[in-house]
């Protein structure tokens, strides 16, 4: 059914940190590895190896600068995949019913046995979460690892969205973001998690959590050198044998 | 927006055949026997024909039939169920007018009625669309149903009729550029409000996720041929309404009739064009570009 759910009873979600995340791509490697095997068909690629190549990917990193008015420009990596939005639009465009959004978890999917590829919920999405399988014909987007967070077959700690467990710097956090007790809400609550493109009235319930400003330099004028207490002489004379050595070849 | 061919003469052809639809369940013009076969006939060829055409664009067309399951919520399933309602109902009248010499005017003023409400579904699936701003008007359904209606009278040979709708229609195409192209600037989407990070500064994209292409880049990053936008708005407003009324204003001939028809046609096609080409879908911003 493509009419949305008045509520669902979890809003389980990612909250991506553009604090921390160092734009190494290993969550889109993750993520490409992981739902090639599992659910749904493979994401495939074209022409993989030629010039023209592309292919399907969930997730995606990209960066942006941002330059503030005073100051230096600060580099920030931006990955994106779907953001399991409350109000989704690429739900009720869906003309098959192949798109949903799960009353229990609140999880958006394509059934892709039903799905058409008429590629209506891709245009419809704002934030290009969705992208139609040129080998398969069917839409691909974010299941949320829906086949790791529930597998009782997966030890525990792995029972978390590949791209989550695969991120070596913690950028990305997995949680029930409709509990305000959760860890990820407090995160978002601590940190001003944000939403994005709110005036879409998506309601995404991925959050996102701003870069914190940068460090500043102490006063120009001031030698600044965070090594140089490291790098003092540890011992201003030599002894024993360096001593003998040091006074043996001072003679010479 | 990807200019697909399919697309755009799905939404031109279905157009104009839902639109003479429209004008023959009113019984304008008033025809019976073989010349009713032959008004049906191009109507359904157009109508028809085009809806075929949008199959062309969908990954999996063998399961289109699943497209009637969702009507609640739909609007491509809402077009799916009237265009069937409309072309049954017509069939019947036709059928009526063709074999029987019989006009079932209530059928006819239903089928009418649905034949417009295919049109506009259609208008709607692009209007709803909240990610492409140009798009999203309450205008956006005018234009399609003025169009369809202008196109239809020509088609039906409504001459009086068919100037004032031309007029009308290219007046509201008009429109829908002029406002359109405030559109995107008037949504408040940014590149700052998608990334979140506008609060911080000034944002630039830096470097793509990617260095080939991609789906999203090919089908909503068309952004070749916008600079010839405004030379294409005005060769499609002059084919579409000045030549088919000056070529009706001429003393009537068939082969003037079929010009001014292939003019508005040609136009149609080129305004459709411009449709897909110029509207910037907001996930442009993410890749820096509109
Ligand atoms: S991010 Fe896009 S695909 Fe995901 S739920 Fe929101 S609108 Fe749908
Ligand atoms: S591409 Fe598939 S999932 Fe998306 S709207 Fe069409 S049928 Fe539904
Ligand atoms: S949750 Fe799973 S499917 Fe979604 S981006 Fe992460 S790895 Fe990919």
């Amino acid at each position: 059914m493509t009419t949305l759910p008045q509520q669902t009873e979890k809003k389980l979600g990612l909250v991506i940190d553009l604090d921390t995340c160092v734009g190494c791509h290993a969550c889109v490697i993750s993520c490409k590895g992981w739902n090639t095997e599992n659910y749904g068909a493979p994401l495939s690629d074209q022409n993989a190896y030629g010039a023209d190549n592309n292919g399907t990917f969930l997730n995606r990193v990209h960066s942006y600068e941002v330059q503030p008015e005073a100051g230096a420009a600060q580099l920030i990596h931006f990955p994106k995949s779907c953001l399991h939005c409350e109000d989704a639009p690429c739900v009720t465009v869906c003309p098959t019913g192949a798109s949903y959004k799960r009353v229990e978890d609140g999880i958006v999917l394509v059934n892709e046995t039903d799905c058409i590829g008429c590629g209506l919920c891709a245009w419809a999405c704002p934030y290009g979460a969705r992208e139609l399988d040129q080998a398969e014909g069917v839409m691909k987007k974010c299941t949320l690892c829906v086949d790791r967070i529930y597998n009782e077959n997966l030890p525990e700690e792995d029972r978390q969205p590949a791209c989550v467990r695969t991120c070596p710097a913690g950028a990305r956090h997995f949680g029930d973001l409709g509990d305000p007790d959760s860890d990820v809400s407090q995160l978002v609550a601590e940190r001003g998690g944000m939403d994005l493109m709110p005036e879409q009235g998506t309601k995404p319930v991925n959050k996102y959590l701003p870069p914190r400003p940068k460090d500043t330099l102490p006063d120009a004028g001031v030698e600044f050198d965070v090594l140089a207490p490291f790098l003092e002489p540890v011992a201003d004379e030599p002894k024993g044998f360096l001593s003998w050595l040091d006074k043996t070849l001072e003679k010479l | 927006m990807h200019p697909a061919p399919s697309v755009i003469f799905f939404t031109t052809f279905s157009g104009l055949g839902f639109g003479l639809l429209a004008w023959l369940g009113i019984g304008t013009p008033e025809v019976t026997g073989w010349t009713a076969f032959a008004f049906f006939a191009i109507a359904y060829l157009m109508a028809v024909g085009g809806l075929l055409a949008s199959t062309f664009h969908l990954g999996r067309p063998e399961r289109a039939i699943k497209a009637f399951t969702q009507w609640r919520s739909s609007w491509l399933s809402r077009e799916a169920w009237c265009a069937v309602g409309a072309l049954t109902l017509m069939g019947l009248y036709g059928a009526g007018l063709v074999f029987f010499e019989t006009r079932f005017g209530l059928l006819g003023i239903l089928g009418a009625l649905l034949s417009l409400a295919t049109v506009f579904t259609t208008s709607m699936i692009y209007t709803q669309l909240k990610t492409i701003p140009r798009w999203n008007m309450a205008i956006t359904p005018f234009k399609f149903l003025s169009l369809s209606i202008a196109g239809g009278a020509l088609l039906a040979g409504q001459v009086q009729a068919a100037i004032i709708l031309l007029l009308i229609a290219g007046g509201i195409q008009a429109a829908t550029w002029v406002m359109g192209d405030k559109a995107l600037t008037g949504s408040g989407t940014t590149l700052g409000t998608a990334t979140g990070l506008g609060q911080n500064g000034s944002v630039r994209a830096f470097e793509p996720p990617h260095t080939g292409t991609n789906y999203l880049l090919k089908e909503f990053v068309h952004v070749i041929g916008r600079k010839h936008a405004a030379k294409l708005r005005m060769i499609s407003i002059i084919l579409m309404v000045v030549l088919p009324i000056v070529l009706l204003l001429l003393p009537f001939s068939h082969f003037l009739a079929v010009l001014a028809l292939a003019s508005h046609v040609a136009g149609v096609l080129t305004a459709r064009w411009l449709f897909f080409a110029q509207a910037e879908h907001v996930v442009g911003l993410y890749y820096g570009k509109r």
